[in-house]
């Protein structure tokens, strides 16, 4: 396997997860069972505040560049933590497979996902297990569908006289 | 002389009366006052507060209340993109402004959908309510805005409101070719010069 | 059916947090009757806090007090749930809030948004790189540079290309006069929801100013598409110096008027100090940045911590309030325009000279006038405009300090020349989530002023 990441040397729950360099962003793939396990002990290791929570599908580009170890599947959770006191951050990228898209509810080790989480549900289907309010945040409750997926279609209404098809 | 001294009833009070049809001092009344909801949305909503400001004044149209309560309102400025969650919200707020009452949908994304050609946005606000005027723009900035709204004084002033109402059937339901006597207004074009 | 817990009920899919059992016993999942008793409050995290204190209403959002039980008469333990709709007085935006009052206090809340979701995140996808900055103007709409600025900067660190010195000192100006202009707006419309109309007056006109520079460099007044992905869309016109000079100075002394209206107005600082008060333990954990974190007294500027652009190389002050109320998140924008000032003038000195986008001819376009002379200028211009920028596979998380706190941009490609996967973290998005805890114990007439001192700005909040 690939060597540990530069924080593997302080929390120790990050000594067997795959670690890549993005562009100077230290990224880590934790699997599910273990994420809550290793935001835990990130939190608290002084990562402080969860900068970002998003949901990504790689429906149309499975084949990306991953470390050692790491299975690709259809959705990715990408949480952005931040550490104030080395003003520095760092990446965890959870591979959720399509047929079971549950992920562990980061709620409980940073409150301050809760929001991000429900956008993820409503707008990527995720389910976040664990989470006090799973209901749709933005689209309206009884839509139907997750509209950020790949296949979900942009909805265009056809405009006349746009000699230039859409991209999709 | 003075007044009292010989007073010969109606004609001596020579310069205190003006005189006009009743339908002229009616539509000067409605475009002198016409109060604004206050209907903003995104970013064209800092454009028409922007009109609203000292800059460009919209105080001099009788206009600078924008009443929150739509009972209270007579024009609604839809200033945004309209999301498929807040389309019955601008429904429920339009039924429930009294007539008369006008729309001008301010800036593309409310006029027609805008650069938003997606799942989430009307494609325009004519699809939920009838609209008067359209002020494009992104955002149409407050000279537009103040452009806009006077195109639509100088539609109720022509009295073109009536008809349009009469002929698409919404509106407060009068009939005015059904009442005697009434003549319809000549089919002129509104031309905008000077606003009156 | 719960493998893990098999005496859970139906539908009760939570997970157990596996081998932490320090953190899992001190979780909400342990707090049932019969169970663990609850830690006292001075030993309990403000982590936990946030998940005991039920400041949030977790409740569909239809369950609201229907109209025609209106005039049942509440005893004095009820509560109502009052909806303060969509359409509103306070100028904030299509924020929805339910809030649980029991006479006129409130209990819990919910801020209910997606009235303005435009999905822009889905439309980036369909946009070239080239035309990604039109799309994500339209999110703050208070400060349009920004987020152009993120997006540039996330598409940039992709390719990997470096921009020139002015370049970066052109967009650092733009960005301080957006945020000048963003919370002088900010004070006049929390001036207008307290009820000073003569705030709402003087924060248009100080805004109109900066518009009208912006407009002689961008050609707009809003949503400007100026800074874009290899630099900047045109250079500064002639006698720009003197043009922010006087806008610099026409603010800064016209900031007097505001402290002589609002800061030493006892009726406005009745109505702001000590209301909307909480720990700023809790509001890092609820991942709040900007104002409203500052405010309670916490150094955190992206501008000072993580410097970008060229903020290193100005001086500048981090400006924090004590008591973290309304009336220090007030006082902290308005210091924070002195300080943007500041900024602005050591800029007027400094900034260099060059080129005001990088000569990367597969990033930029040629200058028009090559077009004519040039064959391999009209095909990069040709090919810029049709099939835009490709950069590598990759990505990347950037973050800029908007006037609203840490905006970012967390930006995949796929190769192509359109994004994968554009999203882009809002601070107003993750402010809302203090909200709840803002108000709770506070009285319903305070809820606009505290809304309005936690400046939400539902375009970047719905995307």
């Amino acid at each position: 396997m690939a060597a540990p990441g530069p924080l593997a040397t302080r929390v120790a729950q990050l000594a067997e997860v795959p670690f890549a360099d993005s562009l100077g962003d230290e990224v880590y793939f934790p699997i599910r069972e273990r994420y809550l396990e290793v935001a835990g002990a990130l939190r608290r290791a002084d990562f402080d505040s969860c900068s970002d929570l998003c949901a990504v599908d790689y429906l149309t580009h499975l084949a990306r560049p991953l470390p050692d170890g790491v299975t690709p599947e259809r959705f990715e959770v990408v949480v952005n933590l931040l550490s104030r006191r080395e003003a520095s951050r760092v990446r965890l990228r959870v591979m959720v497979p399509e047929h079971d898209p549950v992920c562990p509810s980061l709620f409980s080790v940073y409150p301050g996902s809760e929001n991000m989480e429900r956008e993820a549900y409503d707008l990527m289907g995720i389910r976040f297990a664990g989470h006090p309010d799973p209901s749709r945040i933005l689209m309206p409750e009884d839509w139907e569908g997750h509209p950020l997926r790949r296949d979900y279609g942009m909805g265009r209404v056809p405009v006349q006289f746009k000699g230039a098809p859409g991209p999709r | 002389m003075p007044v009292w001294e010989s007073w010969n009833g109606l004609e001596s009070l020579r310069h205190n009366f003006l005189t006009g049809k009743l339908e002229d001092f009616v539509k000067w009344s409605r475009r002198s006052s016409m109060w604004p909801a206050t209907f903003g949305l995104a970013c064209c909503a800092i454009e028409m507060m922007a009109a609203g400001g000292a800059e460009y004044d919209m105080s001099r149209f009788g206009m600078e209340v924008f009443r929150s309560s739509p009972r209270q309102a007579d024009l609604m400025i839809v200033a945004g993109r309209v999301s498929q969650k807040m389309a019955p919200v601008l429904r429920q707020v339009y039924d429930q402004m009294v007539e008369p009452k006008w729309v001008i949908s301010m800036g593309v994304c409310a006029s027609t959908g805008g650069m938003f050609n997606n799942y989430a946005i009307v494609q325009g606000v004519d699809e939920l309510v009838p609209v008067d005027v359209y002020a494009p723009g992104c955002p149409p900035s407050p000279n537009t805005l103040l452009h806009a709204i006077l195109t639509l004084h100088e539609k109720v002033r022509t009295g073109e409101i009536l008809r349009r109402r009469a002929a698409s059937g919404s509106g407060a339901g009068v009939d005015l070719a059904a009442a005697p006597g009434w003549t319809p207004p000549l089919a002129t074009p509104v031309h905008l010069g000077t606003p009156r | 059916m719960n493998a893990e817990r098999p005496d859970a009920p139906p539908g009760d899919d939570r997970v157990t947090l596996g081998a932490d059992e320090a953190l899992r016993t001190r979780l909400i999942e342990a707090t049932d009757e019969g169970a663990q008793e609850l830690a006292p409050v001075d030993e309990t995290s403000p982590v936990e806090l946030a998940i005991e204190q039920g400041g949030v209403l977790r409740l569909p959002e239809s369950e609201t007090l229907d109209p025609d039980v209106a005039d049942a008469a509440f005893g004095a333990g009820e509560t109502m749930i009052l909806n303060v709709g969509p359409q509103h007085p306070s100028t904030h935006g299509v924020l929805r809030m339910m809030v649980e009052l029991q006479g006129e206090t409130i209990l819990r809340s919910k801020p209910v948004i997606g009235y303005l979701h435009t999905g822009m995140e889905k439309t980036g996808e369909g946009l070239t790189y080239v035309q990604g900055a039109t799309n994500v103007t339209r999110m703050d709409y208070f400060s349009p540079l920004p987020n152009e600025l993120v997006y540039s900067l996330a598409v940039e660190k992709l390719l990997g290309v470096e921009i020139p010195p002015r370049a970066t000192w052109i967009r650092m100006l733009m960005c301080e006069l957006n945020r000048i202009s963003s919370h002088v707006m900010w004070a006049a419309t929390n001036g207008m929801d307290l009820a000073s109309t003569t705030m709402m007056i003087f924060g248009l006109r100080e805004r109109d100013l900066v518009l009208q520079f912006f407009e002689k460099v961008t050609g707009l007044r809003m949503n400007h598409n100026y800074i874009r992905p290899g630099g900047v869309a045109a250079d500064l016109p002639d006698g720009w110096e003197d043009d922010v000079e006087a806008v610099v100075d026409t603010v800064g002394a016209r900031l007097r008027d505001y402290d002589n209206l609002l800061t030493r107005q006892p009726i406005f600082r009745e109505r702001t100090e000590g209301v909307g008060v909480v720990s700023p333990e809790l509001l890092l954990a609820l991942s709040a940045t900007g104002p409203i974190l500052r405010a309670a007294g916490v150094p955190w500027d992206l501008r000072r911590s993580m410097p970008y652009l060229a903020y290193d190389e100005v001086d500048f002050d981090v400006i924090v309030g004590r008591a973290g109320d309304c009336f220090d998140r007030y006082a902290v924008r308005l210091n924070e325009v002195r300080e943007s000032i500041r900024i602005v003038r050591q800029i007027l000195d400094k900034m260099p000279s060059g080129d005001y986008r990088t000569q990367d001819k597969k990033v930029t376009p040629p200058p028009r006038a090559r077009i004519d002379e040039s064959m391999e200028a009209l095909i990069h211009h040709f090919k810029l405009f049709t099939r835009g920028i490709e950069p590598p596979e990759g990505e990347v998380y950037v973050a800029v300090e908007s006037p609203r706190g840490e905006l970012g941009c967390y930006l995949v490609s796929d190769g192509s020349n359109r994004p994968m996967r554009m999203h882009i973290r809002a601070p107003s998005f993750v402010n809302l989530q203090s909200v709840p805890a803002l108000l709770q114990g506070g009285l319903i007439a305070d809820m606009i002023a505290i809304l309005s001192s936690v400046d939400p700005v539902l375009g970047e909040v719905d995307r």
